[in-house]
């Protein structure tokens, strides 16, 4: 797929908003990075997290999204989907991407999208 | 469901009873409730004759709403049967109306010209509702919602497809009216004078929710209507506003409001305003004539709500019996009875001088809370989206509780403002006074209901029979269950030994999937909201057992929420822990070809999986598909004829079998064959949790049937049908259910144990459990007792597949939810720069 992303210098444009289902994710993938899942809420909030569980690396992205908080598929950790920390008992952290939505486009903070690249990022 | 009441057991009374003679005018609530009161008091005290306009037995006029939109049957909202008259000895003239009362010679003249003396007379002649003098208003097809003849008009009118109908006034009675004619399928549309929704009760905010909710629903609300004309010649035809718009109509309810019936009164020279003038002992100006409910103006009040009219009857009946306590009016709240959409309010929210309003918004959850205070105490209040503390404001309203050092918590309930965060759910009724009130459509308060179980009432039905309380709306039937086990503490047995479905509702699996039938839910957001559930949109665990209950419920009708199945019923394919898929095609009982062996063997070069795997089940696995390549791999697989194997649903997953009589030298029957008729027939169905099906040719079982969900083997004078059986963690035998004698009947009694376990079992019990928990003999009297039953079983389940036979790799493969598969877009850095 060639990408649709264009990259200013702070935010990179992923996309309108109605690509998403309400209560639903969907992913992309960074080259030579982590993938990220970007989440709808019931009430259009969006987020964006690593689509890896900090349990087993399960892919949140396809878990069931509930108020702000996406359950894993794999073996049901709860995690935030505002801060990434896994809830209730468990403990754990999955990385966060800023988001901004403006004209109902999509927009994430560049650094922290990228920051999971190992290879020198051009700048 | 309405004829009129034949009496050919009619009570009549014994000339020869010389006690006093008290003749009740009107067979509606108020007048049978003050009787209740009385009897309740001293049930020998007077002789009792009831007329009655409408040819029926005294029903529950505030549950007309509900019989219109189909939620209550006329049966369900009668107040007192036949044998109430009869058991309490009370002669009732029912369908011939008092034309005339002789105050001189204390005389009532019916209708029909039947005349009863009377020592005391009773009149409680109700409302009538009011009718705008506009011309057309009396066309047929106008008609008013004020009894049963009026919601039969409605109905009938309901009847015709894509019927157009106007209700006239967007207060309490209106909306109801809209909302029935609504769900009857009508296209409503409202006109209100004012310019928000029931003004009366509700602030502008909530006035403003409230016409956006219905708005949503698809009724249309007109405010700053004002009616001209009512157009038609014969019939009615449509509605003309004054600002000169037309409304089409095929019929028109007029609900604008009611006023009292005082025309008896006031023709016999009674003292009358605009109601029955009453004193605090509801005596009229004749100390022989007592009135009571919506005819009478108590202190210049007339009131139109059921409440007042239980304190009036409270007060006349201890006038007429002991003591006179007094009726001192009432502060009325109402609720609006539309379903899913929660209105409560009380008292006064006009404000003015020195009164202040605490406010809460959820915008996300749709609440909006007004409390009116005024010197620490609350004056009103107006709630809409979470009325559960309406009874709790009420109360402090009425007694006029200093509510300062409330004050900071009082917006968010009395759990919060009292309870310091108690979670316990009776904490709250048992915070409650001995008179605040339980059940308001009966008014029966809490002193009534402890009573009722102290003296012997130890269930819900119990005390539901006993006191009313909760036999009409039921909304308050947890009310009483938390009174139930505060009174009998440990010796409740109807205290819940089942957890809630989560932590999202209090009520427990079995609750909700009645409730879900009961109050005809067929959407997950309907379902929250009805059920009270405290958060916004459910769990991982409620939301996908709510998305079973519905579709097992409503075949064909409900549509089934993506967002709420699991990942692998979401992918049609199971996932594994480095997140790529796993693909099961279906091998009809295990039987496969060269066909398909070939694309199973080309899909897993052409795709990269990295196993193909023979599963427990007798198919073939194909593991390590990735996510954006399943549609392809599906096509290719359709191509060669084959479907889901559904190996990843909550569903009916494979039929295991022997080779059978065909080949094997001890086969006694084809067992091939039948599991290959027992998939053809299952395939597709969701089920509570997996199902899995075996067919053995000979008792040496080698398909292992009898671990299965339903296992058969096969014997010389036909099949033994075994149920109940699992591996798993805790391996379960199966239990012998039944010996059919033919492979029809085999078929016909697994349809039927399917569709009970999944019209019975809870989310995620598999058969086994389910079976130990209601007992092996509970299944067979639902299975053999009656055939009847079992057929009718068989049938429902061969009506759900006719809906659920559908392959869903094959819409996928063509394109349906493709975004599912797809990335969004991509981030390549080193390109884009």
């Amino acid at each position: 797929m060639k990408p649709k992303s264009q990259l200013t210098a702070e935010w990179l444009d992923i996309g309108p908003m109605d690509q998403l289902p309400a209560m639903g994710a969907r992913t992309l993938p960074v080259q030579g990075g982590e993938e990220i899942a970007i989440f709808r809420t019931a009430q259009g909030e969006i987020y964006a997290l690593h689509n890896k569980c900090p349990h087993k690396g399960g892919p949140l992205s396809q878990g069931i999204v509930h108020g702000t908080e996406v359950t894993c598929p794999l073996h049901n950790w709860r995690i935030s989907l505002a801060s990434g920390e896994a809830l209730g008992e468990d403990n754990g952290c999955v990385p966060t991407i800023p988001v901004r939505i403006e004209n109902g486009r999509m927009y994430l903070k560049r650094a922290e999208a990228l920051a999971s690249i190992k290879q020198d990022v051009p700048a | 469901m309405n004829a009129p009441i034949t009496h050919p057991d009619r009570f009549v009374h014994d000339p020869s009873d010389d006690r006093p003679h008290l003749v009740v005018v009107g067979n509606g609530m108020a007048g049978c409730r003050a009787v209740e009161e009385i009897l309740a008091r001293d049930a020998a005290k007077f002789r009792i004759t009831i007329f009655g306009a409408e040819p029926r037995v005294n029903y529950d006029r505030i549950m007309l709403s509900p019989v219109l939109a189909g939620e209550k049957q006329y049966e369900d909202i009668i107040i007192n049967d036949e044998s109430w008259y009869l058991d309490n000895q009370i002669a009732l003239i029912a369908g011939d109306p008092v034309a005339q009362i002789d105050r001189q010679s204390q005389i009532v003249t019916a209708q029909s010209g039947q005349i009863e003396r009377y020592d005391k007379l009773l009149l409680a002649t109700g409302s009538d509702p009011f009718v705008i003098p506009v011309p057309g208003k009396d066309l047929p097809g106008v008609v008013t919602f004020r009894d049963l003849d009026d919601v039969n008009t409605m109905l009938k009118a309901s009847e015709q497809k894509g019927g157009k109908a106007v209700v006239i006034g967007g207060g309490l009675l209106g909306l109801e009216a809209a909302h029935g004619l609504h769900l009857r399928g009508m296209d409503v549309t409202v006109l209100h004078l004012m310019p928000t929704l029931m003004e009366r009760q509700l602030d502008e905010a909530a006035g403003w929710l409230l016409k956006d909710a219905l708005e949503a629903r698809g009724q249309t609300i007109l405010t700053g209507a004002d009616t001209q004309e009512i157009l038609g010649d014969r019939h009615v035809e449509g509605v003309l506003l004054r600002d000169g718009t037309r409304i089409e109509a095929d019929i028109v309810v007029m609900a604008v409001g009611i006023r009292p019936n005082i025309r008896l009164a006031k023709e016999a020279g009674l003292a009358v305003g605009r109601g029955v003038h009453v004193d605090n002992d509801l005596l009229t100006s004749d100390g022989n004539v007592l009135a009571v409910g919506e005819c009478v103006e108590h202190d210049g009040q007339v009131y139109g709500l059921v409440a007042p009219l239980w304190e009036m009857c409270r007060a006349l009946a201890d006038g007429l019996t002991k003591e006179a306590t007094g009726y001192t009016g009432s502060v009325t709240s109402t609720k609006l009875k539309v379903s899913g959409i929660d209105v409560f309010s009380a008292g006064d929210f006009s404000g003015g001088e020195g009164c202040e309003d605490i406010i809460l918004r959820d915008a996300s959850r749709g609440v909006y809370k007004r409390v009116i205070v005024k010197d620490d105490q609350i004056q009103g209040a107006v709630l809409y989206g979470d009325t559960s503390d309406g009874a709790w404001y009420f109360d402090m309203l009425k007694k006029g509780r200093d509510i300062s050092d409330i004050r900071d918590n009082l917006i968010f309930g009395q759990a919060f403002a009292e309870g310091g965060g108690n979670a316990d759910p009776d904490f709250a009724v048992a915070a409650m006074a001995d008179d605040a009130e339980i059940c308001g459509c009966n008014g029966v308060d809490k002193q009534t209901v402890v009573g009722a179980i102290k003296d012997g009432s130890q269930t819900v039905d119990a005390v539901r029979s006993c006191t009313k309380a909760s036999a009409s709306c039921g909304s308050c039937t947890s009310l009483v269950e938390s009174l139930l086990s505060l009174t009998l503490g440990g010796d409740y047995e109807g205290a819940r030994e089942e957890a809630p479905m989560c932590g999202c509702t209090s009520f427990t699996h079995d609750e909700v999937r009645k409730l879900i039938v009961d109050k005809n839910l067929k959407a997950i957001p309907q379902v929250w909201q009805e059920l009270h559930w405290t958060t916004p949109n459910g769990c991982a665990s409620c939301r996908p057992a709510l998305n079973y209950y519905l579709l097992c419920a409503w075949p064909g009708e409900y549509v089934d929420d993506q967002q709420s199945r699991f990942v692998n019923e979401r992918l049609h394919a199971n996932i594994q822990k480095d997140g790529t898929y796993s693909v099961v095609p279906r091998m009809w009982g295990g039987v496969t070809s060269p066909k398909e062996l070939r694309a199973i063997a080309d899909v897993t070069e052409k795709y990269g999986a990295r196993m193909v795997k023979v599963t427990g089940g007798q198919r073939l696995d194909i593991f390590g598909i990735k996510k954006e390549d399943l549609p392809a791999v599906w096509a290719d697989l359709n191509a060669a004829g084959m479907v889901s194997g559904h190996a990843y649903g909550k569903a009916l997953r494979t039929v295991k079998t022997c080779v059978g009589s065909e080949w094997c030298r001890f086969g006694t029957q084809d067992s091939t064959g039948l599991g290959i008729k027992l998939e053809q027939m299952s395939w597709g169905s969701w089920m509570p949790h997996k199902f899995k099906m075996a067919v053995s040719g000979c008792p040496r079982n080698c398909a292992e049937a009898t671990i299965k969900d339903f296992g058969v083997i096969c014997v010389d004078s036909g099949y033994e049908l075994h149920v109940g059986g699992n591996g798993g963690i805790t391996v379960r035998v199966t239990d012998l259910l039944c010996k059919v004698e033919t492979e029809e009947e085999a078929l016909e009694y697994s349809a039927a144990f399917v569709q009970l376990y999944r019209e019975e079992a809870r989310y995620l019990e598999r058969t086994a459990p389910w079976i130990e928990r209601v007992g092996l003999d509970y299944v067979k009297s639902r299975m053999l007792d009656d055939p009847d039953e079992r057929a009718a079983l068989a049938a429902r389940f061969r009506l759900s597949q006719s809906f659920f036979q559908d392959d869903p790799w094959a819409k996928r493969a063509a394109g349906e939810d493709d975004k599912l598969h797809q990335h969004m877009a991509e981030i390549r850095p080193m390109e884009a720069v």
